[in-house]
């Protein structure tokens, strides 16, 4: 008589597609939130002190990204990119979509954080003698960033999140990885609700680090 | 303190003079040709009621505030613009920053940095603006800390002092930079009265021992006696200055006398 294998041994025949999925979400979540995070706080600072003509190009791509779904992103990219002549892989364009995603994002945080600081600390600097990058690396940022702090954590939450989008377009991260495994297997619940307790592992990582930093650097 | 007055005269050895000092925000003129010349040692205050152009004017001497027309020399520089073929030029951003910090600010708010400590908040212009050695700066950082009574509390925050200890510390972050000329704007106006007193005394030292100062308060008694020489302004000029004494007794004008009434001096 066959006897159907238990959920247990097809989990760990399945270990290194799962594996291998969830070490492609962590990398290019990672990446799209480390590159994001850097276009952001440029980004951030040019709609927050630039002059009108620098703003522009910054303020047009912020509200066009904002408005676009990441699922339209994500497509946009990879089937954008080898059109306008440029070849990239799956996984670069998906990466290239969460990043410009992200990069929008982040541009408004810190333009929020720096705008929500008293005119007076800039001053303050200023009266002191220091240049504006001066005050703004010694004085306004330092401030800004611990006010940014908790919307980042959340941004890069949602960063992970939307990397299963990333499925649609053949990168095989952990939701692409448990369904191909699925299609094998047909168990479709244990595998489903496991990717979501491997998702939910990585934002609570990031979580826990965010109020790790938080409280670190919490003034009295 | 030196007991020269201040005088609109033209002194090449003055170590602020302004001239002419125009300021608009659009259409509203808020400075309407200010003359003023301060010698070494001055204390000069500035009242008159809200709107007057005090704090502008204070506020033109360390281009916090752009003005349109006139000049300020401090030292012999040229403040804030300066002339190319005959066009009206606003200097660099680093020169305006080397301007600024030959003069020192107090503020109404404190504005201390929130993130560092006491004695971080008095650092942080020595080592990045005066490029001294971290050792130097600490060593003068606590002698001015010392100064305004507040050494002990040289590594809380500012959320951890008074309003009346933080602006100690602001006061202790100016003049550390060793400004020729310090600019005081309310410095009390945001303080409990009780802690009034404490700031005040910080400020009547640093006039006995001969800083030269501008200030702009409420505090008509504490004027009088600190100052050598009072200036009133009204709708953006100067109506009337001069010692306090002839000031305060004997006013010429009219708009200060009714001024002078109101503030039950």
């Amino acid at each position: 008589m066959y006897e159907s294998p238990s959920w247990l041994h097809e989990l760990w025949s399945a270990r290194e597609a799962l594996w291998s999925g969830f070490l492609t979400s962590v990398q290019c979540s990672i990446l799209a939130i480390l590159l994001g995070t850097l276009i952001g706080v440029v980004a951030g600072l040019v709609l927050t002190y630039g002059r009108f003509w620098a703003r522009a190009p910054f303020r047009f791509y912020v509200d066009l990204i904002r408005g676009t779904p990441v699922f339209v992103l994500v497509l946009a990219c990879f089937y954008m990119a080898p059109a306008l002549g440029w070849q990239i892989n799956a996984f670069q364009a998906g990466v290239l979509g969460l990043t410009l995603f992200c990069g929008s994002h982040v541009a408004e945080i810190v333009r929020g954080a720096l705008q929500a600081l008293p005119r007076g600390q800039m001053e303050a600097s200023k009266a002191i003698g220091l240049t504006f990058y001066q005050a703004l690396g010694y004085v306004l940022l330092p401030q800004a960033m611990r006010q940014m702090l908790p919307t980042w954590v959340n941004s890069s939450t949602e960063i992970v999140k939307a990397s299963t989008l990333l499925s649609v377009i053949g990168v095989a991260e952990l939701l692409l990885s448990t369904q191909q495994i699925i299609a094998r297997t047909f168990m479709t619940l244990e595998f489903y609700l496991f990717a979501g307790f491997l998702f939910f592992i990585i934002n609570y990582a990031i979580e826990l680090l965010g109020r790790h930093i938080e409280k670190r650097v919490a003034l009295p | 303190m030196t007991h020269v007055a201040a005088s609109t005269q033209n002194t090449s050895q003055a170590l602020l003079e302004i001239r002419g000092l125009h300021k608009q925000y659009g259409q509203l003129e808020v400075l309407k040709g200010v003359d003023l010349t301060m010698q070494r040692g001055n204390v000069v205050t500035l009242i008159g009621s809200s709107g007057s152009g005090k704090t502008t004017l204070l506020r033109c001497v360390n281009m916090l505030e752009e003005f349109q027309g006139g000049r300020i020399l401090l030292e012999g520089e040229s403040i804030g613009y300066h002339e190319v073929n005959g066009k009206r030029v606003r200097h660099s951003e680093n020169v305006i920053a080397r301007h600024r910090a030959m003069t020192g600010m107090a503020f109404q708010q404190f504005n201390l940095f929130p993130h560092l400590t006491a004695l971080q908040n008095v650092t942080l212009g020595l080592l990045k603006v005066k490029k001294l050695h971290k050792d130097e700066a600490v060593v003068l950082a606590e002698k001015w800390l010392e100064r305004v009574g507040l050494l002990a509390r040289r590594d809380h925050f500012p959320g951890q002092l008074s309003g009346g200890q933080q602006q100690r510390v602001a006061i202790a972050r100016a003049i550390a930079m060793k400004p020729s000329l310090m600019l005081f704007d309310e410095v009390t106006s945001a303080l409990d009265p009780e802690l009034v007193g404490e700031v005040l005394s910080v400020i009547k030292g640093l006039a006995e021992d001969g800083m030269t100062m501008l200030l702009v308060t409420h505090e008509m008694r504490f004027a009088f006696e600190v100052s050598d020489t009072i200036v009133f302004m009204n709708q953006g000029r100067i109506e009337e200055q001069g010692p306090p004494k002839d000031l305060f007794e004997r006013p010429q004008s009219p708009r200060l006398a009714e001024f002078l009434k109101s503030t039950r001096f």
